[in-house]
């Protein structure tokens, strides 16, 4: 294992001191572990807080600010955050109408975040979840029960956060996000695995002419393992698995998400990009937005996920809405 | 009759438990889980008894709370909220001075609910509810003989419960994923639950009825 890191142990905190150091907008707890705005929430508006295992950055500590989330809680990494840190972070950030968590389906997040629904309502501050699962990949994996929750949390936390900043209700804003969940659809392949500072060695082996289609975000194995091939039959098979799962029609828009794991240029990531227009164009189906970058990352994984968000109006302009962070910014 | 100090008691017990038994409960869950249960009970009861160290309590459903509490806080995983949320359930049934036989009957169910109410896991799907179920059962059936003959019933019921997991297969946790390779093993939750049993057994046959 090489990486730029003091002690396995110290990985989540050192990084967080330095996340305090490179964002004054943000409030760093480095004890509690939970990432906040340093701005109070406005009073009345409703507050989204997600969080889940590091390893996956700029989700979620990236996506604080205006216009998103108002505190992440980090796990360790790969691990889930406990009920502590949830709840704190949601009496922090309540602005006395309610607040929504964000949460991805794998069972360790699902529990803490349920349990700190529960000691939340008993502190005052009422909760609904909105549980992700947009990843066709597998029914069930190593981590989870049910479908996993990738790329679409983005879309989630971005629609809703700006629905939230708008003045919408708790309800409201729970039931978009669920909306925005349930129009999403996810696909991951990777070309390498990753390695986590405290296991020190890759994940899983996969040889140097095979990739894991259908990879889940821990390097959690997906559909098959095949040997590498033109970025273009991998985007396209990729693709056939998210619109067999959800049917996209001639004439229908969609945000899309070409997301790189943590170890893949953009050079590769453009010509993924410029594979799923070009076969979206062919079916009629329209991009109306898109992002490509590095933003659901597995440590050091190779390889991409493509989400599709299918759009309307009221979802483009929330997507269009100002938002502020560290990874996500247009519109201030 | 469980006080303060017994339940202060009980949690050590257990804490000491799971020291001894660390290894065994990890070796458990590193056939058919991910092979971390026994250190994660580990980390979080000793952070119980750091949470307990000097921490003053009239009801023995204050040192519950605590407990649950922190294990919730230090725990992670499933097991973390799972073992925290009973622990509360439990402390929010004990808030008299001194808990009888019956109380106790009614905070070790309050205890199974809260577990199946966030893992959802039934009876036979090879998780800690095959051990707790029986074991509260048993307690219940029991609790007209005074809360150290009922406990050591309970115990009883658990260990057994908790052996009776290996030809099981899993159908909620971790192991389920497993499917069938999932037989033959036993659960480590069913033997972390068996633990929390025999030690309060133990401390109550130590003390006064």
């Amino acid at each position: 294992m090489k990486k730029l890191i003091n002690s396995p142990d110290e990985v989540v905190a050192d990084a967080l001191v330095g996340v305090a150091a490179a964002h004054p907008s943000l409030r760093v707890d480095v004890k509690e572990r939970v990432v906040s705005r340093a701005a109070q929430t406005r009073v009345g508006k409703v507050a989204l807080v997600s969080g889940g295992g590091s390893g996956h950055e700029p989700l979620h500590g990236g996506f604080v600010g205006l216009g998103m989330l108002d505190a992440a809680c980090p796990g360790e990494v790969f691990t889930s955050p406990v009920p502590g840190q949830m709840l704190t972070a949601a009496q922090r950030v309540d602005g006395g109408a309610g607040v929504v968590f964000v949460v991805k389906n794998y069972t360790g997040d699902v529990l803490n975040f349920q349990l700190a629904a529960e000691l939340a309502e008993e502190e005052g501050v009422p909760v609904q979840t909105v549980l992700v699962d947009d990843d066709v990949a597998v029914q069930d994996s190593t981590y989870t029960a049910g479908r996993r929750g990738t790329g679409a949390t983005l879309f989630v936390e971005k629609i809703a956060g700006a629905a939230a900043e708008r003045g919408d209700s708790l309800a409201e804003v729970a039931a978009l996000g669920r909306r925005v969940n349930a129009a999403s659809r996810s696909f991951a392949v990777a070309l390498t695995s990753c390695t986590t500072p405290a296991a020190g060695r890759p994940g899983f082996d996969l040889p140097e002419d095979e990739i894991e289609v259908g990879v889940g975000i821990h390097g959690e194995p997906g559909r098959s393992r095949e040997k590498i091939r033109p970025a273009r039959e991998i985007v396209a098979d990729a693709l056939a698995a998210i619109l067999a799962d959800q049917p996209l029609e001639s004439g229908e828009e969609v945000i899309a998400l070409v997301n790189g794991m943590g170890a893949t240029p953009l050079l590769e990531l453009y010509i993924v990009y410029g594979e799923v227009a070009a076969l979206l164009s062919a079916r009629g189906v329209r991009i109306a937005r898109n992002l490509v970058g590095n933003y659901v990352t597995s440590l050091d994984m190779a390889g991409v996920s493509i989400t599709l968000c299918r759009a309307d109006a009221e979802l483009l302009a929330l997507w269009d809405a100002p938002v502020d962070t560290p990874a996500l910014r247009w519109g201030v | 009759m469980l006080d303060a100090d017994g339940a202060r008691a009980w949690v050590l017990a257990l804490a000491e438990a799971v020291e001894q038994t660390c290894e065994q409960l990890t070796s458990l869950d590193a056939a058919i889980g991910d092979g971390d249960h026994g250190t994660n009970m580990r980390r979080g009861l000793r952070a119980v008894v750091e949470a307990l160290d000097g921490f003053d309590a009239a009801t023995p459903g204050e040192v519950l709370k605590k407990a649950g509490m922190t294990l919730i806080s230090s725990v992670g995983g499933a097991s973390g909220p799972l073992y925290g949320s009973a622990f509360r359930a439990m402390g929010k049934a004990l808030d008299t001075p001194q808990a009888d036989a019956g109380q106790l009957a009614g905070a070790f169910a309050a205890g199974l609910e809260a577990v199946q109410r966030l893992g959802a896991a039934q009876v036979g799907d090879k998780t800690m509810v095959d051990a707790w179920a029986p074991a509260s059962a048993a307690f219940a059936a029991e609790a007209v003989r005074g809360p150290a003959a009922a406990s050591a019933t309970a115990a009883r019921a658990a260990e057994e419960a908790a052996l009776g997991t290996v030809p099981l297969q899993a159908h909620k946790g971790r192991a389920s994923y497993l499917g069938e390779r999932s037989i033959g093993h036993q659960d480590p939750g069913a033997t972390s639950t068996a633990l929390l049993f025999r030690t309060l057994a133990d401390v109550l046959a130590g003390g006064p009825e």
